[in-house]
């Protein structure tokens, strides 16, 4: 029924074609309305700035006066970016093979809680993560405070914040679900006759697990591999808030040179090598994958409790394992907000150690009485605000995108993949771009884009704008014109047609998509870092700064806010995975 | 030369019973069809056999030797999977040299007997392509051939011809019939199909409730199936109930009928009685009402090549001849060997 649908779609313009020619101009112009506004938006805000850099970059002036010093950072930056992403790609296929199998072949007590558990990262803002590890394994972490109270020890024992050990273990933690879905997807698919038969055929299990296993899921590990190590390559929170002032990747660099340095230049030529890079790892993923469909049988493996000593030691081990790394850095951060370790800074004589709201409540003042330091809960505000209007901005230009796409033509196919290019270029990027292509005054006027936090909604806008269409286009795209048409030879008018058939799916799909906008507003660190205006932060901003400033007091309302994002995204995460449609699309 | 003896094998699946006692031999070079219904056990049985699963109770032993510590993958049979399970990642020439492999053969040696083995199924030139891009007969003929390329010591086979059209089926049978015959390897043959284990069959063997209900040489089994089952499930004939009479013939809705040579049944006993089809003849209706006739009206006639399959009121049907009318009043003459009684 689905095929004839089609078949009808696509016979309909053929029959038409006379016609065409006397209105392709009036139809041409009527397809393209849906997409004017995202077309003005991103053509304005993403494409300009883009041509800026590529011009501030690259115009021969620039390349001229490049320094030895500024050859010096793009050559070692991009070496580490290179080797840091590629060691974590490693490491978290370390780990993520293994989990994979686990997900995939066995059943064990916890299994739901544990998938979940490990999933959630993902999603969640780079900044909670940095603040979850540092409650963990920082100066003032959980393990540090434990260890000086333990021994007597003046400093803290366990280095881990500013080392290149706390860049991977979070890249590791962020990544591996990835490795997890795909490959486990993979396993899970198997035939598992292939092994049956290579078993009969004489296969010892480590040749069978070489020549038959790893070799079937060799395409599904390379897909999660790249895909990985472009997350990897293009990470900026974690390497700026975990590596400190020591390491430095592309993303990293192109933030220091542009805002410490105002060496736009530099900045953007790294922009420029940042973008090339990820282009060329995109055009190989998506060359990879269509071979990560491995066989198309059906879920035939059956899932059972692990049989035998050995697989039920490794089942056990590595399932408490994961449930360890996952659970101790996101549950370490509002515990830590809650409670008293140390001294505040200044703080004399008795010290009530335990206990306290004394974080939360320290959010509403402004202690430092500078416009610069505005108090925590005004950047709550702010956050709020920004997302609010994030989740307007991208709902207005998606969603006549996602209406048109939903019943694509040859414009639309043609115009679908511009929309997706937002995705590819890193939000430091992005930042960068609108910084210095909104940074003098506009039409004679006195107003400065960049001194305003306009650009902070459209540059959240840019990142959201991919998701929102990707999840409503789909749901719009589901619902099957007999439907409609049923409705309205039964009487319905189109206006009680739209209400009765359209609707239902429209309205879940709608606020699923402003969740996700919200959601990535509220978190978002990249772009933010170079577009916002200090005296109005967001959320994550403001999580940074006080995370880097000295202090009990301090540090203790950078956890009190994470704690606030994190079950913030949290729920926002829930209700979208609530809210989607069976096969609506993932990352 | 190996000879495969299965001892009394259990097996459950989900809490009830699949297997219950099977107990059989295959000689040296014999083929062994197990002929039963979808859900019978006779995969299972297989894969027992394989060494892919393990039995509740029971033995498998080969040359008098219990299997039970051996792995599949050193116990040398071969296998040939419902849907083929070739491996997606590699050449046909690749999977037929799987097994080579897996036996530490030299390269030399495994390009030899490669080609060997393909030319014998009539593949040589598809060696390099990908097994994705055959067709259904091409990638069941890889399938066999890569069983067979390691010289298995016996070769299994799990319905294989199960998922090709007809036509393609005959000649993959024929063309199996030839090599079995031509290779003497021991072989099992598992099928729900009759056709299939007639045509390979040495021995055939009914599974049934997951026990054999009835073994021995095809014409033997279908001469006697040997219960109502049986014939029904091998489509014999007209299966009809009836009751046992004194004087020793057996009532039916259809009639009476009289079994010389039969050892009279108990008055009143419940029998099935079997009747064939083919060893009709049709007679005058002033014939009606003599022993082992049958008068019926024609419900339907089907062109059946060389005859007509003619139906009954009540379903039975008749190979004639000739044609009848539809809503004719037929009368048959039944000779006493198509006369059969079943308990």
């Amino acid at each position: 029924m689905k095929a004839d649908f089609h078949q009808a779609r696509r016979d309909a313009p053929a029959g038409r074609r006379a016609s065409d020619s006397v209105s392709t101009g009036r139809a041409v112009w009527k397809s393209l309305l849906p997409w004017l506004g995202v077309i003005l938006f991103l053509g304005l805000f993403f494409f300009y700035p883009l041509v800026h850099i590529l011009w501030v970059g690259l115009n021969p002036a620039a390349l001229l006066a490049i320094s030895a010093n500024s050859l010096l950072v793009i050559r070692e930056t991009t070496i580490f970016t290179f080797y840091q992403a590629g060691l974590s790609t490693l490491l978290t296929l370390a780990l993520g093979l293994p989990a994979a199998f686990l997900f995939a072949r066995y059943d064990f007590p916890g299994k739901r809680l544990l998938r979940t558990l490990t999933a959630i990262p993902f999603m969640l803002p780079t900044v909670v993560v940095a603040a979850g590890f540092t409650a963990c394994l920082g100066p003032r972490g959980w393990l540090n405070l434990a260890l000086m109270h333990i021994f007597r020890l003046a400093t803290p024992p366990v280095i881990f914040t500013g080392t290149l050990g706390a860049i991977l273990l979070a890249h590791v933690f962020y990544n591996t679900t990835i490795v997890i879905r795909i490959v486990g997807n993979a396993i899970a698919h198997l035939d598992p006759r292939l092994e049956q038969a290579a078993r009969s055929l004489g296969a010892d299990p480590p040749r069978l697990f070489w020549h038959v296993t790893l070799a079937l899921l060799r395409p599904s590990i390379l897909a999660a591999a790249l895909l990985v190590f472009i997350f990897d390559f293009t990470s900026f929170g974690v390497v700026l808030l975990l590596g400190g002032p020591g390491f430095s990747t592309l993303e990293v660099a192109i933030y220091t040179q542009a805002m410490a340095f105002l060496n736009m230049p530099l900045a953007a030529l790294l922009s420029l090598i940042q973008l090339a890079c990820t282009l060329v790892f995109s055009i190989l993923y998506s060359r990879l994958i269509p071979g990560t469909v491995v066989s198309i049988a059906p879920r035939l493996n059956i899932v059972a409790r692990p049989p035998g000593l050995s697989r039920r030691l490794f089942v056990a081990c590595l399932s408490v394992f994961l449930f360890l790394f996952y659970l101790l850095p996101l549950s370490a951060l509002p515990i830590r907000s809650f409670l008293r370790l140390e001294a505040d800074e200044g703080q004399r004589g008795q010290i009530r150690y335990g206990l306290t709201g004394d974080y939360y409540s320290a959010l509403f003042v402004n202690r430092n009485n500078s416009i610069f330091y505005v108090p925590p809960f005004e950047a709550i505000g702010n956050s709020l605000g920004y997302a609010g209007l994030t989740v307007i901005l991208s709902l207005l230009l998606g969603f006549p995108v996602a209406t048109a796409l939903a019943h694509p033509g040859r414009l639309t196919r043609l115009l679908d993949p511009l929309l997706m290019l937002p995705l590819g270029a890193s939000a430091v990027t992005l930042g960068l771009g609108l910084i210095i292509s909104f940074n003098h005054p506009l039409f004679g006027s006195q107003f400065v884009l960049v001194t305003s936090p306009v650009l902070v909604p459209v540059a959240h806008t840019i990142i959201a704008l991919p998701f929102v269409i990707r999840t409503l286009q789909p749901a719009l795209a589901s619902i099957p014109d007999r439907l409609r048409q049923a409705a309205a030879v039964l009487g319905a008018s189109p206006r009680r047609v739209w209400f009765a058939v359209d609707w239902p799916i429209v309205a879940r799909a709608t606020l699923s998509a402003a969740v996700f906008a919200f959601t990535i507003s509220l978190g978002e660190f990249g772009a933010s870092s170079l577009v916002v205006r200090p005296e109005y932060p967001t959320l994550p901003i403001a999580i940074a700064r006080f995370l880097s400033q000295p202090g009990g007091l301090n540090y203790g309302q950078a956890m009190a806010m994470a704690t606030i994002l994190m079950f913030v995204c949290g729920l926002g995460i829930l209700l979208i995975e609530r809210l989607r449609l069976p096969g609506a699309g993932e990352f | 030369m190996g000879m495969l003896e299965i001892r009394d094998l259990y097996k459950s699946y989900e809490g009830t019973m699949l297997l219950r006692g099977i107990s059989f031999s295959v000689a040296a070079t014999e083929t062994v069809c197990l002929l039963g219904a979808s859900g019978s056990g006779k995969s299972t049985l297989l894969r027992i056999i394989a060494g892919l699963e393990t039995a509740e109770q029971g033995q498998v032993c080969w040359d008098g030797e219990d299997l039970a510590a051996i792995p599949a993958h050193r116990r040398g049979f071969g296998l040939v999977f419902q849907d083929y399970a070739l491996f997606p990642h590699m050449t046909v020439g690749e999977n037929v040299a799987f097994g080579l492999k897996m036996l530490g053969l030299s390269r030399a040696e495994i390009e030899a007997r490669l080609s060997g083995v393909l030319e014998k199924v009539n593949l040589l030139h598809f060696m390099d392509r990908r097994v994705t891009e055959l067709s259904g007969g091409e990638q069941q003929r890889v399938a066999l051939a890569r069983a067979l390329a390691p010289n298995p010591n016996l070769l299994m086979f799990d319905e294989p011809l199960g998922a090709l059209d007809r036509s393609l089926r005959e000649q993959l049978m024929e063309e199996l019939r030839e090599l079995l015959h031509t290779n003497r390897i021991p072989a099992i043959y598992v099928t729900h199909d009759q056709e299939e284990a007639f045509k390979l069959a040495d021995r055939i063997m009914l599974l049934h409730n997951g026990e054999i209900v009835r073994e021995g040489l095809p014409a033997e089994i279908w001469a006697d199936p040997g219960s109502a089952w049986a014939a029904r499930f091998l489509d014999v004939g007209n299966i009809l109930e009836g009751t046992a009479r004194p004087d020793g013939s057996i009532e039916t809705a259809a009639g009476i009928f009289h079994f010389p040579g039969l050892p009279a049944q108990p008055a009143g006993d419940k029998v099935n009685v079997l009747i064939r089809p083919a060893g009709a003849r049709r007679v005058s209706n002033a014939g009606a009402g003599q022993p082992n006739s049958l008068t019926g009206v024609v419900t339907d006639v089907v062109f059946a090549h060389e005859r007509f399959k003619v139906v009954l009121a009540g379903h039975l049907y008749f190979y004639l001849p000739e044609p009848a009318q539809i809503g004719e009043r037929l009368t048959l003459q039944l000779s006493s060997n198509a006369l059969q009684c079943l308990t």
